[in-house]
């Protein structure tokens, strides 16, 4: 005979603990991590070399994680700010976890680091299930890729906590329709606040650090209606 | 392909679970993933074959139930199924819909497994079938429990 085991138990369970932990960790020091994710080339590199120099022109402390699955291209484009980066090697993985990011923290991350960006894999599915312990979750769409990305990618638009436009100094040439955009953001995640940046031309740029700080200073972050459920047992809180 | 990730992260959550409650091999488990939950069922079939070769839970049957998204609306009351991709608004209202009910599991549910006198009882008859041809390859039969 068989015994059925009534396990009950969610399948990201250990990354979701691994995040929480350094969620706290990271709280207990001050930092505010914030989550960059993307198709390939969106521009999440671009921006946040951006980012970074007015950040560090300001005299704020920021530093940066890159994450790829090879190359260090990206962290060599991110060093030219001046702030501290570290490229991530995946290994293979479509994603960064938690466990993994804290790995590399731990012993590099200075300790007075006010925001922490961290570029995750390019890629717009398999990031979005994990949680990485961070404050802000941006999801960024390039002007070329399209207006209904939000329908394709419901996981990472839904769970977005801002939205970035990126590339929109060549929205003109590629017809990007923004009406259908917001629509399409909404229809996923309603309220999510929308922000639309260039890194060529500098738009929106510290409208965008703004927010980040706003962030971590603790000023509240929008709640996507898809967090309301858990992996487990249908709603996350219990009436 | 996160999906072999995701499985695993099952293999080792399931081992863990053979491992405090005693048994032999898992003849099968049953996962609930939300229709919002970022899964492609069929993707984390093929990958949980991979993720299981050469463990206890080689040979499972893997039963994979999908959960519709539900949301309320605070306004009216009503409960919709979201679809997909998702409508997380009331037209009624014109207002977003207040909260997710389900959609969005990734959950092992339960685990069928067998002790080692059940796995020699499983691989006897399954040698007799071989012996009288009638095993045509097909993925191990599982007892009922
Ligand atoms: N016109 C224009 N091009 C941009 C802008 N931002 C990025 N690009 C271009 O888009 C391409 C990809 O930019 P990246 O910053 O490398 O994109 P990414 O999202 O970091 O890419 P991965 O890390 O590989 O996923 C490059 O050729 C950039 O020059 C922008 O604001 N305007
Ligand atoms: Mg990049
Ligand atoms: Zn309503």
């Amino acid at each position: 005979m068989c015994r059925v085991v009534d396990l009950r138990q969610a399948v990201l369970a250990k990354n979701d603990a691994s995040a929480l932990e350094l969620r706290e960790h990271l709280a207990a020091r001050g930092t505010a991590e914030v989550n960059l994710l993307s198709s390939p080339g969106s521009g999440k590199t671009a921006l946040l070399e951006r980012l970074l120099e007015r950040a560090v022109e300001a005299g704020i402390a920021v530093a940066a994680v890159t994450a790829d699955l090879a190359t260090e291209n990206d962290a060599r484009r991110l060093a030219r700010a001046g702030a501290p980066v570290k490229q991530v090697l995946t290994d293979g993985l479509c994603h960064l976890e938690a466990g993994m990011l804290r790995g590399h923290l731990d012993g590099w991350l200075p300790a007075d680091t006010r925001v922490l960006f961290v570029e995750n894999v390019g890629n717009l599915v398999c990031p979005a299930s994990y949680d990485l312990g961070e404050s802000l979750r941006i999801v960024l769409v390039s002007v070329t890729e399209g207006e209904d990305k939000p329908l394709k990618y419901p996981t990472a638009f839904g769970l977005a906590q801002l939205v970035v436009i990126t590339k929109t100094d060549i929205a003109a040439a590629v017809e990007f329709d923004a009406e259908a955009f917001h629509r399409n953001v909404r229809r996923v995640n309603p309220g999510v606040p929308v922000l639309a940046t260039s890194a060529r031309t500098g738009a929106g740029v510290d409208d965008l650090l703004a927010r980040v700080l706003d962030c971590a200073d603790g000023e509240p972050v929008h709640r996507p209606v898809y967090e309301s459920a858990s992996a487990t047992r249908g709603t996350a809180e219990a009436p | 392909m996160h999906e072999l990730s995701i499985a695993t992260a099952v293999v080792a959550q399931v081992e863990e679970a053979v491992r405090t409650n005693g048994g032999a091999r898992v003849a099968s488990l049953r996962l609930r993933i939300g229709e919002l939950a970022g899964v492609v069922p069929e993707a984390l079939r093929f990958s949980f074959g991979l993720a299981s070769e050469g463990t206890v839970l080689a040979g499972a049957r893997l039963e994979l139930d999908t959960v519709p998204g539900r949301a309320r609306c605070d306004g009216c009351g009503r409960e919709y199924a979201v679809g997909m991709p998702p409508l997380l608004w009331c037209d009624g209202c014109a207002r977003p819909l207040a909260e997710l009910l389900s959609g969005r599991e990734l959950e092992i549910a339960e685990v069928a497994l067998m002790d080692a006198s059940e796995v020699a009882r499983v691989d006897s008859s399954d040698a007799r079938r071989r012996d009288s041809g009638e095993d045509r390859g097909t993925p191990r039969a599982v007892s009922d429990t």
